[in-house]
């Protein structure tokens, strides 16, 4: 059973499209980038994958779970972060972790392993019990991936998780996906940083709500006959 | 001409947390300056400095020659700022923004038009829309229209590209090479690495600190630890085996490829291929690169931890 | 000077752009002044009460027809006994008993006094002090009607006082009270939190970097507030004199200029609020809390300044709606000149003064 399958996924706001019978799947334990221009269509579609929001027409699975009759049972599947909401700032490191656990019905000692095993791999354990607004920005990152993926979703939504944040934690953001997709958890991320497009096993590219292009980064490369991803992108995005 | 921005061991704290050390820099006249680094190293500190929103602890800093503690009010009228977050009415449309923000700095739209043409006429097909409706990057546009309208000397641009599409941003940055070209010195600042390129000379700037004042390519020369870009199949356990070889300096990740320095060099190249052997990395290959402007920043950043 | 209005004509794009706005600057003036003028009076009509008639003779009877006669009272049930008293009123429909003892007209004739007793559900302290006061009226003007022949030859007075309704001195309260609040509420909250929201969204930034004087920043923002508030002003006072009746006896001009005094009081308010806040959320609960509730309690508004402890009877002089509520009651409803109404305004006046002054002191000219 493939993670995410889309066909023909529609989504309507009055007249205007966002998101135009976009069809695609998602492989297993593959991280999948999800690119466009702003407001091509991207947050409207993660979206409707989410269980936020109802599709106008066409189908859509994620986890198993159609769209439009399990959103409930898809939430529980999978975790999500965005760039602009992810901790609460005004709690602590181990309260968010606690809270977020709670959500998802995980027992106290379930929760109390996973926060040790978490904050130990972070190297977060001096701040345990620091407020999450005391720390840098890329730290907030990096917990706010792990709190996401703590009640091992077989899906991962990323909005935009590197926005901002210094070379180098970028770096070890995505080390942190990686680990994630290594341990077989499906992979969804929205990036304006195209080398990290590159980091992707397959890469989706929006352009006015339909899915221009969709390949791994080399193949779209070679399509496009493109030095970079931001080529790719460019000659996509102009073209129209 | 005076110089348009001079910068002096400028200093500010916000309580306990230091979020200016000891800066400083000038611009020159025509110039475009970038001032690099991640979110939260102080950028906005410093434009709020430089246009007089803030005062420093320490230090002194002239905006064209004028103080800008003593000068603040001559400083607000030659001075064009546009700031981090997205600044313009969301319910006034793209017009009444525009027609706003010149009568505010005492002029008209038509009086400056020639300044601003080039960028109005592509947002013009949107006029009588509200700005809150336009799309991430015809935003920023319209605020670059209102921050030139009245023709200013130095141009203050604090994240002008931030969650901006690729294409949006080169487009934006082509504009501000032709602003240069037009004589306004502007200072632009970025969390993107590879917008660093297309500035006259940039500051990195981390933790409060510029680590490094130069012009692009010169940081890029200086830079002359050999490298290499490795790839191979399967990406993360490459990571994972290089960065568990002893000699490895850094690995990180870089596009398609990982950009590799060892301890010694081109010495530890042999032993490098010895231990890989054994792993069985399928489709591996191995060239020497020129080291790029992030490589230099986390290098930079890197030696300012120790 | 064009400056100024353009800035003027941004504010106004901005108010009639956001509906929620619009909403609170006119909905809400009209919705609570009906709700008050209507809802929430002390009126009584057709107000459930028992009789218990010991005396059962033709002047009792009389009484207790009077009692019926005016759309105030009905009688629901003629008690037996005491006993059936406490049942009555258990019951829960019946909010007054009027107990009227054996031989009343006898004792009222021999004696030249009788008795009557009034017992009221005092659950309701408020409507209960008003049933009292119904009764007693009317009980009054039935012991003149008796007296009549042999004192007076006429009866017309006593009729008249009967059919002012009292209700309509709530009204009369009311009136001033919710137009001061609304006054109040529009020019303070809504000034501070349009100036948070410039800050919030960042274009404050831009507008201090600008040429701008900072005094023209805020008066660009607040003038529209005081046409708005104005305008408020004048429906509020219409349906007052309209919808409910309330008389206008003093000059019509002084009032005017009275509350053009006050909605600069207020907008002096929400500039000083505005000044120590960076969010609109801040703002407004700076001004609910801050203003409106103190308003509310103290201002006389809806407890009578009088009865209040001696510490808080201080404290209400600081509110400036206690002497704008003065003001309005003495030129509505006594019809005093600006001779009588001098001190309450130049309190305003120099409120007013205070809080722009505090208020162009604390102006930031930067961001901290």
């Amino acid at each position: 059973m493939q993670p995410i399958v889309t066909k023909e996924l529609t989504k309507k706001f009055g007249t205007f499209i966002a998101t135009n019978a976009i069809t695609f799947e998602v492989k297993e334990g593959e991280i999948f980038g999800f690119l466009g221009a702003n407001g091509a269509g991207k947050t409207t579609a993660m979206r409707m994958l989410c269980g936020l929001l109802r599709p106008s027409s066409g189908e859509a699975k994620v986890a198993g779970f159609d769209v439009y009759k399990q959103a409930d049972r898809i939430k529980q599947n999978i975790g999500y972060m965005s760039q602009r909401f992810s901790l609460y700032e005004d709690l602590k490191v181990k309260e968010n972790i606690r809270f977020y656990g709670g959500i998802y019905g995980l027992s106290n000692n379930t929760i109390k392993e996973k926060t040790k095993q978490l904050l130990q791999k972070l190297q977060m354990e001096a701040e345990a019990d620091q407020l999450v607004s005391a720390l840098p920005l890329g730290w907030k990152q990096k917990l706010a991936f792990s709190v996401a993926i703590l009640h091992d979703p077989s899906i991962v939504f990323l909005d935009e998780p590197t926005g901002g944040v210094d070379p180098v934690t970028r770096r070890q953001f995505w080390d942190l996906i990686y680990e994630a997709a290594g341990r077989g958890v499906t992979v969804f991320v929205t990036t304006h940083y195209m080398d990290e497009a590159e980091y992707c096993d397959r890469i989706s590219i929006m352009v006015d709500g339909r899915i221009q292009a969709l390949d791994t980064p080399r193949q779209l490369k070679a399509q496009f006959q493109a030095e970079s991803m931001d080529d790719v992108f460019l000659k996509l995005a102009r073209g129209k | 001409m005076k110089t348009p921005i001079v910068v002096q061991d400028v200093h500010k704290s916000f309580g306990k947390v230091k979020a200016l050390h000891d800066i400083s820099f000038t611009v020159n006249e025509g110039e475009l300056f970038g001032l690099i680094g991640p979110d939260g190293a102080g950028k906005s500190t410093l434009f709020r400095i430089l246009t007089t929103l803030l005062l420093a602890d320490k230090g002194q800093a002239t905006v064209n020659g004028l103080d800008v503690v003593k000068d603040y009010k001559a400083i607000r009228k030659i001075v064009g700022y546009m700031p981090g977050r997205f600044s313009l009415y969301q319910d006034l449309t793209v017009q009444e923004n525009l027609d706003f923000f010149a009568t505010i700095f005492n002029t008209t739209v038509a009086a400056n038009y020639e300044l601003i043409e080039e960028i109005y006429v592509q947002i013009a097909p949107f006029k009588d829309r509200p700005a809150g409706k336009l799309s991430g990057g015809m935003k920023q546009k319209l605020a670059l229209c209102c921050a030139l309208v009245h023709k200013p000397v130095v141009l203050f641009l604090d994240e002008p590209t931030t969650g901006v599409d690729p294409v949006s941003r080169k487009e934006f940055w082509e504009m501000l090479q032709r602003l240069r070209k037009k004589g306004i010195a502007i200072l632009v600042s970025t969390p993107y690495m590879d917008e660093a390129m297309l500035c006259d000379r940039v500051a990195l700037i981390q933790n409060g600190s510029l680590l490094e004042i130069d012009t692009p390519q010169h940081i890029i020369a200086q830079n002359n630890k050999p490298m290499w870009a490795v790839r191979a199949k399967r990406m993360y356990p490459l990571i994972q085996d290089l960065r568990s070889f002893p000699e490895t300096e850094s690995c990180y990740a870089f596009g398609e490829y990982l950009h590799l320095t060892l301890k010694h060099g081109e010495a530890d190249l042999d032993k490098l291929h010895a231990y890989l052997q054994p792993k069985g990395h399928e489709e591996f290959s191995m060239h020497p690169i020129q080291a790029g402007i992030e490589d230099c920043f986390m290098e930079l950043m890197k030696s300012e931890k120790v | 000077m064009r400056q100024f209005f353009v800035f003027a004509r941004k504010e106004f794009y901005h108010i009639f752009r956001d509906k929620r706005t619009l909403l609170i600057l006119f909905g809400m003036p009209i919705v609570q002044i009906v709700l008050f003028g209507f809802a929430i009076t002390n009126e009584i009509k057709n107000a459930e009460i028992a009789v218990l008639d010991q005396s059962r003779d033709y002047y009792s009877n009389r009484l207790v027809q009077q009692l019926q006669a005016g759309s105030y009272f009905k009688i629901d049930q003629e008690l037996q006994s005491h006993q059936a008293i406490e049942a009555a009123f258990k019951e829960g429909r019946i909010k007054m008993v009027v107990v009227i003892p054996p031989k009343f007209g006898e004792s009222f004739f021999h004696l030249h006094k009788a008795q009557v007793q009034l017992l009221a559900d005092a659950g309701d302290p408020n409507t209960a002090t008003t049933l009292i006061n119904y009764a007693r009226a009317i009980i009054g003007n039935y012991q003149q009607e008796l007296n009549g022949p042999q004192s007076m030859p006429l009866t017309i007075n006593t009729t008249v006082r009967m059919q002012y309704n009292p209700a309509l001195k709530s009204v009369f309260l009311f009136v001033p009270g919710v137009m001061t609040l609304i006054l109040l509420l529009v020019s303070a909250m809504m000034t501070s939190i349009t100036i948070a929201r410039e800050k919030e969204l960042g274009t404050m930034e831009i507008l201090l970097v600008s040429p701008l004087p900072p005094a023209m920043i805020v008066t660009g923002k607040v003038v529209p507030y005081i046409v708005l508030s104005f305008i408020n002003a004048l429906v509020i006072l219409g349906m007052g004199i309209w919808l409910f009746g309330m008389p206008i006896k003093g000059s019509i001009v002084l009032l005017l200029l009275e509350c053009a005094l006050f909605v600069l009081t207020s907008l002096g308010l929400g500039i000083l609020i505005s000044t120590v806040t960076d969010k609109q959320q801040t703002a407004m609960m700076a001004s609910m809390m801050g203003l409106l509730m103190p308003t509310v309690l103290l201002s006389g508004f809806i407890f009578p300044v009088e009865s209040m402890p001696l510490p808080l009877r201080l404290l209400s002089n600081i509110m400036p709606a206690k002497w704008f509520i003065i003001i309005l009651k003495d030129i509505m409803l006594k019809g005093s000149g600006l001779r009588e109404v001098w001190p309450q305004s130049l309190v305003l006046c120099g409120m007013t003064l205070l809080f722009v002054t505090i208020s162009i002191r604390k102006f930031k000219i930067r961001l901290s």
